[in-house]
């Protein structure tokens, strides 16, 4: 299970996350939504390590995870939009995540056929295009059979059929036990596929509960329109 | 270790892949080898050589490692998210940058020698070149490195990389002029001494000059740094900033990565 305890951050003069606890239960999948610069990603890459938080406490099976680096073997991270060196092959990322991991190559070609990578595998990733990278993302976030999975904005960019297919994947590691983090602002994709839901809105957290729980207390049949009836309290997305 | 070790080990695939090395190892081995071929006197090839390294190091490292670090932002962003340590990233990325670097400068100039067939010089000077622009390369990219984390904005970043060259490299020698003319009635030859120790590139030169025997060219001050680092408490002295030179920067960026938010 991840704890987060009284998390806070900010970027400046701009306070981007504001004492916020939630817990994220494995066997789960927790979509993580609000508004652009609610601060999603941010408690994403302070799960990550990538930002440090200013007060708080981030717990993975009740070890605290800040300034330690090992619990990242346990994590498949899949980036908004995917970052890479840009000269190298498809292959030659995995065989240096592979080397950095002291993992070995053991890429599922099932996999691979159903994000329809096969292709790709000996291009250059400067040469392939935005939907392309966010499938080896995802290959990547999802090779080392991870317990947590945090998938930031997964389908963005992909087409229809590789969408699917990777919203397939996702319910298939669920059921495989696995603590799986979404953000998304597609609330169809989420109510498809999240059991709970974080709301957040200024760098505070909204609402934290099941998607089901959200319905009734919002008296809403679709999540899209809870979801549209709590941001009416606030600004519209930017 | 070992993870440094891979680091570096990528690194250096990527060095030498992008042309920028290649292109850097040509311009020396094309400058040591006309200056040395054409010069009718091998001593004056050598001191144009160390004037051309003592402008070329700096800048080249200081430039290529500040971009390096911009550059490299996505693929840090990426080994970060594996099991990896921000300080032996951190190393990494700095010696898979600085070494080639500084491979590239030596492998370019000592061929220029060697294709010209050895010219007549004492060791000790082709030693004491290549040493200085070794170092010079490791505390720029360092400074580099630095300036990198620390700024955010890339142009802001790299503005103030250029300055700090500027500075070092032309600025504080207008600055020790100004203090020797405005003070010229006063001793302040120790004061003088003093100031070119703690700036890198005056430090090689000064060395380089003082080896080389032409600090008799320079009156009393030659013959107080020739004392000082003529003897082996000038050069441990000298020694010992080089280190820091490159030290200081380098903790302090490295303090820098592990807070960095990427």
């Amino acid at each position: 299970m991840i704890r987060v305890k009284e998390l806070e951050k900010s970027f400046g003069s701009f306070e981007v996350l504001k004492n916020i606890s939630f817990d994220i239960h494995p066997g789960k999948i927790t979509a993580i939504v609000g508004p652009n610069g609610s601060g999603k990603t941010t408690i994403i890459k302070s799960i990550l390590g990538l930002v440090k938080p200013d007060n708080g406490e981030i717990l993975i099976d009740d070890k605290s995870i800040l300034s330690e680096y090992l619990y990242r073997k346990n994590i498949g991270y899949m980036p908004q939009s995917a970052s890479f060196p840009e000269n190298i092959t498809v292959r030659e990322v995995i065989k240096m995540i592979c080397d950095l991991r002291n993992s070995k190559i053991e890429t599922d070609p099932k996999l691979i056929n159903y994000l329809n990578l096969s292709p790709e595998m000996n291009k250059q990733i400067k040469n392939l295009s935005g939907g392309n990278k966010q499938k080896v993302s995802a290959l990547i976030s999802l090779m080392f059979n991870p317990s947590i999975i945090i998938l930031d904005e997964p389908t963005a960019g992909l087409d229809p059929v590789s969408s699917n297919n990777l919203k397939e994947i996702i319910i298939e590691e669920k059921q495989k036990g696995k603590t799986i983090i979404l953000t998304s602002h597609i609330m169809s994709e989420i109510e498809e596929l999240a059991d709970n839901i974080i709301f957040l809105i200024d760098g505070k957290i909204k609402f934290d509960g099941s998607v089901l729980s959200l319905l009734t207390y919002k008296g809403e049949s679709k999540l899209e329109k809870a979801i549209a009836n709590m941001m009416s309290e606030k600004s519209a997305w930017n | 270790m070992e993870l440094i070790l891979k680091i570096i080990r990528f690194e250096f695939s990527n060095a030498f892949r992008s042309k920028w090395i290649i292109i850097y190892s040509v311009f020396f081995f094309l400058t040591s080898f006309l200056l040395l071929n054409f010069g009718s006197d091998n001593g004056r090839a050598i001191l144009s050589l160390m004037n051309v390294v003592l402008i070329v190091i700096p800048l080249v490292s200081i430039i290529f490692g500040t971009i390096y670090v911009y550059n490299s932002k996505d693929y840090v962003e990426m080994v970060l998210c594996q099991p990896i340590d921000r300080r032996s990233l951190f190393i990494g990325l700095y010696l898979g940058n600085s070494i080639p670097l500084a491979a590239g400068f030596l492998f370019g100039t000592l061929l220029g020698f060697i294709i010209n067939g050895y010219p007549d010089l004492s060791l000790d000077t082709l030693a004491l070149l290549l040493a200085v622009g070794t170092a010079l390369t490791f505390i720029f990219t360092s400074i580099a490195f630095l300036i990198g984390i620390k700024f955010t904005d890339k142009s802001r970043g790299l503005g103030f990389a250029i300055l700090i060259w500027l500075l070092l490299s032309v600025a504080y020698d207008g600055i020790i002029l100004f203090v020797i003319y405005y003070f010229r009635d006063y001793p302040i030859e120790n004061v003088i001494l003093s100031i070119s120790l703690l700036n890198p590139i005056d430090l090689g030169r000064i060395m380089f000059m003082i080896n080389f025997d032409i600090s008799a060219l320079m009156g009393y001050t030659g013959a107080l740094f020739n004392k000082f680092f003529g003897s082996s408490l000038g050069f441990i002295v000298s020694f010992s900033l080089l280190i820091i030179w490159f030290l200081i920067p380098t903790f302090i960026g490295l303090k820098f990565f592990n807070r960095k938010d990427f």
